[in-house]
C-alpha cells in the first residue's frame, strides 16, 4: 500500500544494511546540526587554542627545563589532543544524548521500525566528525608554536586515526552517562567531572616521572597516559614499543564495555 | 506492506495496569477504538491517557495486561507494530536545527523508503500542510501551530493505519488550534484511524467519534458525545426574571408547564428546570411567564456539555486539576 518495503524476516545481511543505513541517517541528521549552531562551534574551536596558548605560554617555560632538551610544544601537543578529543566526545555526546531524550526526538527514533543502536552509533559517528575538525585547528595552531610531525607520513596518520578512534571510545562513555543522567545540565557539569582527574594525571602536560609516586602510579597505567604516549612516539618518529597495541587494547575494550552498557540503557531509557 | 484490515477494532486494551512507585497511572485501563474512527481520549492531566498512548506506540511496557494495534501485541511485536503507527504529542518531537523538509526526508529513510521515494514524500507533505516556505528554514523559526503541523506530517510519512495524537493542541493559542482541528478534520475525513487524546471537552466534541473519559486510570465513561451528553440529563431550560419577588410566581408557571420543580437561584432571580421538546415548549412557557405577571430577562434551553458530562461523572471539573499529573511528568 505504500513505498516502504520492509520483508518481515531480514536475513542478517538484510538487518546490517538497515543498521548502517540508519546510523548514515543520523548521522547525517546531526552532522547538519553543527554549522547551525555557530555559537557551540565558536566555544568548541575556541577552547584547545585557548588551552595550548595558555599552556605553551604560561607553564612551557617552566616545564620544559624538566624535560631534558625536547621543545614543550613537542610534548604538549599530543596532550592536548587527547584532552580535547575527550573533553569534546564527552561534551557533545553526553549532552546531545541528553538534549534529544528530553526534546522527545529519542521518543520519535524509538516509535520508528529502525534499528535502535543506530541513534546511538549516528550520534558517536558525527561526533567523530567533529572531533575531526577540532583536530584539524589544533593541528594548525600547533604548528604555528612549533609542532612538527617527525615521524613518517604514516605514523602522523596512525597517530591522528588512534586519537579519534580513542575520542569515539569516550563517546560511548559518554553516550551511557547521558543516558543514565536523564537531564541536559547534569550531563553538563557531572557529565565530565570525571575527565579533569583522568587527563590532568597523567603524561598529557607534565612528565609523570615528577609526580609523588602514588600518583605517579596511576598516571603510569591511565588509558589517557598510554594512548599519549603512543601518539607522541608517533610524531616525533620513534618507537612507539608496547604503547601502540595497549592503546588499541584500552580503546576496543572501553567500548567493548560501554557500547553494549548504552545500548541496554538506550532500549530501557523509558520503557519502564 | 499490504495489511489488509483486520477484524474487529484497530486499537485494543485490556486491563492495563502501570505503575510508577505507589502512583498507578494506569489502574486497569480497558477500551477499544474501530478501524477508520476517532476515538477521543478525555481526561484531565494525569488521568494516564500519554501512558496509554505510549505503551501502545511501544515506547512504555505495561505492568500488566494487553494491548494490541490492527491485532498485534505490542509487547511481543513491537517492531511490526512500529510499522503500523503514527505518533504525534507531547513527547514526539521534530528536531529544531533541521529544515522541515530535512525532517520529513530523514523520516522516510528512517522508514526506509528509497531515497528518491523518501524526498518526494517530504515535498508532498508540505504541499498538503501548507509549509512549503518554511519548509526551508530551521524548525527554530517555526510558531507553535506550524511546529505541530509539521509534527503530524512526519508521522503521516509512512502513511501509518493507525494515528496516536497526545494532545495535539495543548499549549496552542486559539487560532492555531482551530487551524490544528482543521488538519485532524482532513485526516479523518480520509479515514485515517486515530487515538486523540485531549484535556478539552470542546476539541473531542469537534473531532472525535466515539469518547472514552478516563480519571485516575480507569475508564469511567465511554459513548458517543450525544450518548454522554444523554447520560448527564437531556435539554435544561433556563429563566432568569425580573426580580427576587418574582421568583416563586415563575417557579409555580415552570412547574405548570413541566410538571418538573424547578431549581431557584433567588439571589440571580434565575431557575432551570428540565424540559423535553427543545423550542417547541418556548411559546407555551413565554405565555404562562406573562399570564403570571413575571418580566422575563432572559430564556435559553440549553444543553449539556461535555463539561457537565466531566463534572457528574468524577466530581470535578475537567481542567482545573493540576495536581495529579505527577504519573505522567515523572516518567521521564
Amino acid at each position: 500500500m505504500t513505498s516502504v518495503s520492509m520483508p518481515a524476516n531480514e536475513g542478517v545481511f538484510e538487518r546490517a544494511k538497515w543498521w548502517l543505513s540508519d546510523a548514515w541517517v543520523i548521522t547525517v541528521r546531526n552532522l547538519r546540526r553543527i554549522p547551525r549552531q555557530p555559537d557551540m562551534l565558536f566555544f568548541i574551536t575556541l577552547q584547545p587554542i585557548m588551552f595550548i596558548l595558555l599552556f605553551r605560554y604560561v607553564f612551557g617555560g617552566a616545564i620544559e627545563k624538566s624535560l631534558g632538551g625536547e621543545s614543550y610544544a613537542q610534548f604538549l601537543m599530543p596532550g592536548i589532543f587527547v584532552q580535547t578529543v575527550l573533553f569534546g566526545s564527552v561534551g557533545t555526546t553526553g549532552i546531545g544524548i541528553a538534549d534529544d531524550m528530553k526534546r522527545g526526538i529519542i521518543d520519535r527514533f524509538r516509535s520508528l521500525p529502525m534499528s535502535r543502536t543506530s541513534v546511538l552509533l549516528g550520534r558517536t559517528l558525527a561526533d567523530v566528525a567533529l572531533n575531526a575538525l577540532t583536530v584539524a585547528i589544533m593541528v594548525a595552531v600547533g604548528l604555528a608554536i612549533g609542532f612538527r610531525f617527525e615521524g613518517s607520513f604514516l605514523d602522523s596518520v596512525l597517530a591522528i586515526a588512534m586519537l579519534l578512534f580513542f575520542g569515539f571510545a569516550f563517546s560511548w562513555v559518554a553516550a551511557f552517562i547521558g543516558l543514565l543522567v536523564k537531564s541536559v545540565e547534569a550531563a553538563q557539569s557531572g557529565g565530565f567531572i570525571w575527565l579533569f582527574p583522568l587527563t590532568f594525571a597523567s603524561s598529557a602536560f607534565v612528565p609523570t616521572e615528577d609526580m609523588p609516586s602514588w600518583l605517579q602510579a596511576f598516571a603510569d597505567n591511565n588509558p589517557v597516559t598510554i594512548v599519549i604516549n603512543a601518539l607522541r612516539a608517533w610524531f616525533n618518529g620513534t618507537p612507539v614499543g608496547s604503547d601502540g597495541w595497549l592503546s588499541l587494547a584500552w580503546t576496543v575494550g572501553i567500548i567493548a564495555v560501554f557500547a553494549p552498557l548504552a545500548v541496554w540503557k538506550f532500549r530501557r531509557a523509558s520503557t519502564q | 506492506m499490504d495489511k489488509s484490515p483486520q477484524d474487529g477494532p484497530a486499537i485494543i486494551v485490556e486491563d492495563l495496569v502501570k505503575t510508577y512507585g505507589k502512583q498507578r497511572a494506569l489502574d486497569g485501563l480497558s477500551f477499544t477504538g474501530e478501524q477508520g474512527q476517532v476515538l477521543g481520549v478525555l481526561g484531565p492531566n494525569g488521568a494516564g491517557k500519554t501512558t496509554a498512548v505510549r505503551i501502545l506506540s511501544t515506547l512504555l511496557s505495561a505492568d500488566s495486561g494487553r494491548a494490541s494495534v490492527c491485532g498485534v501485541d505490542v509487547a511481543k511485536h513491537p517492531q511490526r507494530v512500529r510499522k503500523l503507527i503514527g505518533l504525534t504529542g507531547q513527547y514526539a518531537a521534530v528536531d529544531e536545527f533541521l529544515t522541515g523538509w530535512e525532517n520529513l526526508e530523514m523520516m522516510g529513510r528512517l522508514f526506509r523508503m528509497p531515497a528518491k521515494a523518501a524526498r518526494a514524500r517530504a515535498d508532498e507533505l508540505l504541499e498538503r500542510f501548507e509549509l512549503v516556505d518554511a519548509g526551508k528554514r530551521a524548525v527554530k523559526t517555526y510558531s507553535g501551530g506550524m511546529r505541530r503541523r509539521l509534527d503530524i506530517a512526519a508521522s503521516l510519512v509512512a502513511r501509518p493505519q493507525v494515528m496516536f495524537l497526545d494532545e495535539p493542541t495543548t499549549g496552542l493559542d486559539p487560532h492555531s488550534r482551530i487551524e490544528m482541528w482543521k488538519v485532524i478534520s482532513e485526516l479523518v475525513a480520509d479515514g485515517t484511524t486515530m487515538l486523540l487524546t485531549t484535556q478539552y471537552l470542546e476539541e473531542a466534541d469537534q473531532l472525535a467519534n466515539q469518547i472514552i473519559v478516563i480519571d485516575h486510570g480507569r475508564l469511567i465513561a465511554s459513548g458517543t458525545a450525544t450518548e454522554l451528553k444523554a447520560s448527564v440529563g437531556g435539554e435544561r431550560l433556563e429563566v432568569v426574571v425580573g426580580g427576587a419577588a418574582e421568583v416563586q410566581a415563575a417557579r409555580g408557571a415552570l412547574h405548570h408547564i413541566t410538571g418538573e420543580e424547578p431549581i431557584v437561584d433567588e439571589e440571580a432571580a434565575s431557575l432551570r428546570v428540565p424540559v423535553r421538546g427543545g423550542a417547541t415548549i418556548l411559546p407555551a412557557v413565554i405565555r404562562a411567564l406573562d399570564d403570571a405577571e413575571v418580566t422575563l430577562k432572559d430564556l435559553a434551553i440549553t444543553r449539556p456539555t461535555l463539561d457537565d458530562v466531566f463534572l457528574t461523572l468524577t466530581g470535578h471539573a475537567a481542567e482545573a486539576d493540576s495536581t495529579s499529573d505527577a504519573s505522567e511528568g515523572a516518567q521521564q
